[in-house]
């Protein structure tokens, strides 16, 4: 119970943080306005009607992705900044504690920036989206995404070059999370029931799975000069 | 201390390099339960570093050190418990109250009563009144008492010192003197680094001098008056 409630106090810290100064969250759901916006552009001299459902799930996540890589490239950095990861590690806290509260944080800032995206996606794209399918997508897909994304950012923190870095490393690792991701929710646009983009969304479930497992194995030698 | 008792800090043969850059080249010091010890040298001596290992916060190259006979890296979370550590950093966040700041690392120490202790520590300090201004308000003084305040809120026994008094006005410097007279008289193991021969005279048990990453002097305070340390400060230090 104190392991979680450590992780809790983490995922507390980040939030009034961000309550506070709004930073992240704004560059995050601004940025991933202009990608959408920059896309809708793009594809109404080349793509209409019917045509637009094959482009909008890639478009989605292109926009959550560079939303979300904003975010990744605060989540540590903001902790190296001040000093504050020497305080997150010289406390009795399992070091594992501050991957999951670190990515339970940024999952949250990209869940919160998503909803809002997703009637601004409705209105430019004129797709519907509001489907509990394609939440439960969603989900899965930020989940796995913030997964990996903050294992590779608490290890691109301790760069000059953070800031390059991160994007690099991290999209090729995220590759297999994005693309199982869009296939859903192109499938799920398409109206193909969940049985039949199952393959998809389970391939999201174990990434979900897999990245913090290979983050709880490893992140201790990873935030440790 | 008796052949029996176990020293609160203790580094054999501690090396630490940075690429090719040794920052420590075996440094052997023990420091007694309830001893202050401070730690002169010039910048660049590895007083940091020889820090930042004793507070697990970096990994040695080679040697060991050991925690009341328990090496931090191989210990569990629970060791860093007795740490208490104010470094050039305040590790605090400047987006949050000091209240804020405070309740987040009581959570993280799971202390039993935070409320009460963060009002012991702030009026300690004399940042009470300031509890819910952010600290990005704070002059660089008011953070360095906050960050005391944070060192202090588990109540360590073994408190790590690096340049406390960096960046500090008269009025926060006092302020830190007196916390740091109350730890000594409070029978906790304190190591303070400076350059500052006199401000790390005042109240140690003992003194040692750090220079290229070897330990080149270690004695009692006892007997040891400020000219005489300067000069013997100087011997050791004087560039090859």
């Amino acid at each position: 119970m104190s392991y979680l409630r450590k992780i809790g106090a983490i995922v507390w810290k980040d939030v009034v943080a961000e309550l506070r100064t709004k930073e992240m969250f704004s560059a995050m759901f601004v940025f991933a306005v202009l990608v959408i916006v920059v896309f809708n552009f793009a594809f109404d001299l080349r793509v209409s009607g019917e045509r637009v459902r094959e482009v909008a799930p890639g478009a989605l996540w292109v926009a959550f992705t560079f939303a979300g890589i904003l975010g990744l490239n605060r989540a540590f950095a903001s902790e190296k900044d001040g000093g504050c990861l020497e305080g997150l590690l010289l406390a009795p806290v399992d070091h594992t504690a501050i991957y999951f509260g670190k990515m339970i944080s940024t999952a949250l800032f990209m869940l919160v920036v998503e909803a809002l995206m997703l009637p601004v996606f409705t209105a430019f794209f004129g797709v519907n989206l509001f489907d509990l399918r394609l939440v439960f997508i969603v989900v899965l897909g930020t989940v796995g995404f913030a997964g990996v994304g903050t294992v590779l950012s608490a290890m691109t923190a301790q760069t000059r070059a953070r800031e390059v870095l991160l994007p690099i490393l991290l999209l090729p690792v995220a590759a297999p999370v994005l693309i199982a991701a869009v296939k859903a929710t192109g499938g799920l646009l398409d109206g193909l029931t969940m049985a039949e983009i199952a393959a998809w969304w389970r391939l999201l479930l174990a990434f979900d799975v897999l990245f913090p497992a290979v983050a709880f194995m490893t992140f201790d030698y990873i935030v440790k000069e | 201390m008796s052949g029996q008792e176990l020293p609160a800090i203790e580094a054999r043969k501690l090396t630490k390099a940075f690429g090719h850059q040794a920052a420590l080249r075996g440094v052997d010091l023990q420091v007694a339960e309830g001893e202050f010890l401070a730690l002169f040298g010039p910048n660049g001596a590895g007083k940091t570093t020889l820090m930042r290992i004793v507070a697990s916060l970096t990994r040695p190259t080679g040697g060991a050190v050991r925690i009341r006979g328990v090496e931090p890296g191989k210990a569990g979370p629970a060791l860093r418990k007795q740490i208490g550590l104010i470094s050039h950093n305040s590790l605090l966040y400047a987006d949050l109250t000091p209240d804020e700041n405070l309740r987040f690392f009581a959570r993280l120490y799971d202390l039993e009563d935070p409320a009460a202790r963060i009002d012991v520590v702030l009026d300690q300090v004399g940042l009470a009144a300031r509890r819910r201004d952010p600290v990005r308000t704070f002059s660089r003084g008011m953070v360095q008492r906050l960050a005391i305040a944070r060192a202090i809120l588990h109540d360590p026994a073994i408190m790590l010192l690096d340049e406390p008094y960096t960046g500090l006005d008269l009025q926060a410097a006092d302020m830190l003197r007196a916390v740091l007279e109350e730890l000594a008289a409070s029978n906790r193991t304190v190591i303070l680094t400076t350059h500052n021969l006199e401000q790390g005279l005042e109240m140690c048990d003992r003194a040692a001098i750090l220079n290229r990453g070897r330990v080149a002097w270690e004695g009692p305070r006892a007997g040891l008056d400020l000219e005489s340390m300067k000069e013997l400060y100087r011997s050791v230090t004087r560039p090859a």
